[in-house]
């Protein structure tokens, strides 16, 4: 068993816990430990645009040195948290200025030595698609599932997870887990992001475009990398049921939550039954886990 | 929207103001309107990205500082990825976010949050909307 440093971000230890338990457990069967940092803070969700704010660089930045005490490398499940860490890595690497106030601020001396990585790297250039192939144990059968990318996996470039105007990776996990990848035009597109703490309305017409582009090119549920998108995701489908009388929904999942099934993992263990738009008929269509009578 | 120009409130030192807070060069832009097109919430927005810039550029600070769109500016970097002029439109939202919530200017007061949000929503959305939105 090899262990990788790993960030949880204050998201994933509570309204996500299900996208945090499963990256564990799943990771674990592939013989990765996930190796949560001794002592980590919030990130701070955004990066900040600004480059006179550089305070909000000291938050992330102590995370990095955290991660570097623990070996160097640190990855993340959330997206925001990754977009962060890594814009913020940038900067202590490239900006000497900046890097200087955060350091003397800090007491430290850090110079962005720390690499950052996604779930889907560690998946991909670590563990390798060949090998993830060889464990996977439930047929998926070829469920169709759209990668939705978001905002924060692929922009700006400098940071970006994959190409960021043509990424393949999240596809690639997917086919190589046993679904049939969805790529959709509006994939990487935002969600509305946290607008959803003021402006519903913005929300769901963007979150609605979302989930409609994949349902045009006939995804079965979509996939996230985001608790946030998840959010957004979901809750604009609800207001759909609620205000338009749209009955089309289209399930939303963690990545960590397909692949779990995909190594076997009971579906009991993989949070499926909080959503507000439950994804176990889309399973059991598909014959992928048992049909099971549940109370309306 | 009906747009009147005129040296009638032009201030340049609004201009240098958002220049230094944003760090962003606004006479690059040159108006082709990348930006705007390729901006999710363009639909929403009383005045889009690319006429903001415009607008800060001939120094008409409260034109742009009563219009929505800092507020509804999304943080998702397409114009950022758009611009052949390498400039980062997503700062100046950024800039003149920050400016307002220095003169005490904000759109949502946390007595407007809605109800049940704090309780249900990912952690991420409350630190970014106070970030962006609040403080
Ligand atoms: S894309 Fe760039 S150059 Fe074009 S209008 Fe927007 S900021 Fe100006
Ligand atoms: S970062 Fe803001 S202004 Fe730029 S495209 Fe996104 S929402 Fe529009």
């Amino acid at each position: 068993m090899t262990s990788i440093p790993y960030y949880p971000g204050c998201t994933l230890n509570t309204v996500a816990k299900g996208f945090d338990q499963s990256a564990r457990q799943s990771l674990q069967l592939l013989g990765v430990e996930l190796a949560e940092l001794a002592q980590w803070n919030c990130c701070g969700a955004c990066y900040p645009l600004t480059p006179n704010n550089v305070i909000g660089l000291t938050g992330p930045t102590n995370v990095l040195i955290q991660s570097q005490k623990a070996g160097g490398t640190v990855s993340t499940l959330c997206s925001f948290c990754y977009n962060t860490l890594k814009r913020t890595n940038l900067v202590m690497k490239e900006d000497v200025s900046r890097r200087t106030v955060v350091n003397d601020f800090l007491g430290t001396t850090y110079e962005g030595e720390a690499e950052v990585l996604h779930l889907l790297e560690v998946i991909r250039d670590r563990i390798g698609f060949a090998e993830l192939k060889k464990r996977v144990k439930r047929d998926l059968k070829k469920l169709r599932v759209a990668a939705y990318y978001g905002c924060t996996l692929l922009r700006p470039k400098a940071v970006a997870i994959d190409g960021s105007e043509s990424p393949r990776i999240f596809e690639d996990f997917l086919e190589t887990i046993g679904c049939g990848a969805v790529e959709f035009p509006n994939r990487g597109e935002c969600c509305g992001a946290h607008l959803a703490m003021s402006n519903e309305e913005v929300v769901v017409r963007l979150s609605g475009a979302v989930v409609a582009s994949a349902q045009a090119f006939g995804a079965e549920l979509i996939a996230t990398t985001c608790p946030l998108c998840f959010f957004n995701l979901e809750r604009s489908q609800k207001h759909a049921l609620e205000e338009t009388g749209e009955t089309a929904t289209l399930p939303v999942l963690y990545f960590t939550q397909l692949l779990g099934l995909a190594l076997g993992i009971a579906e009991e263990e993989l949070s499926l039954d909080g959503n507000l738009v439950d994804p176990r008929p889309a399973l059991e269509a598909k014959g992928i886990v048992e049909c099971v009578v549940r109370e309306a | 929207m009906k747009i009147a120009l005129g040296t009638v409130g032009l201030d340049n030192a609004f201009l240098e103001q958002v220049e230094r807070e944003s760090g962003e060069d606004l006479s690059r832009c040159y108006q082709c309107g990348n930006c705007s097109g390729s901006c999710p919430v363009s639909f929403a927005m009383e005045i889009p990205v690319s006429q903001v810039i415009r607008f800060v550029q001939l120094g008409q600070e409260q034109t742009v500082l009563q219009a929505n769109s800092m507020w509804l500016c999304v943080s998702c970097l397409q114009c950022q990825a758009r611009c052949p002029k390498c400039l980062d439109p997503s700062k100046v939202m950024e800039a003149l976010r920050r400016l307002s919530l220095r003169q005490g200017k904000r759109p949502v007061a946390l007595a407007q949050v809605p109800d049940g949000f704090l309780e249900r929503s990912p952690q991420q959305a409350v630190v970014a909307g106070f970030r962006k939105l609040i403080a």
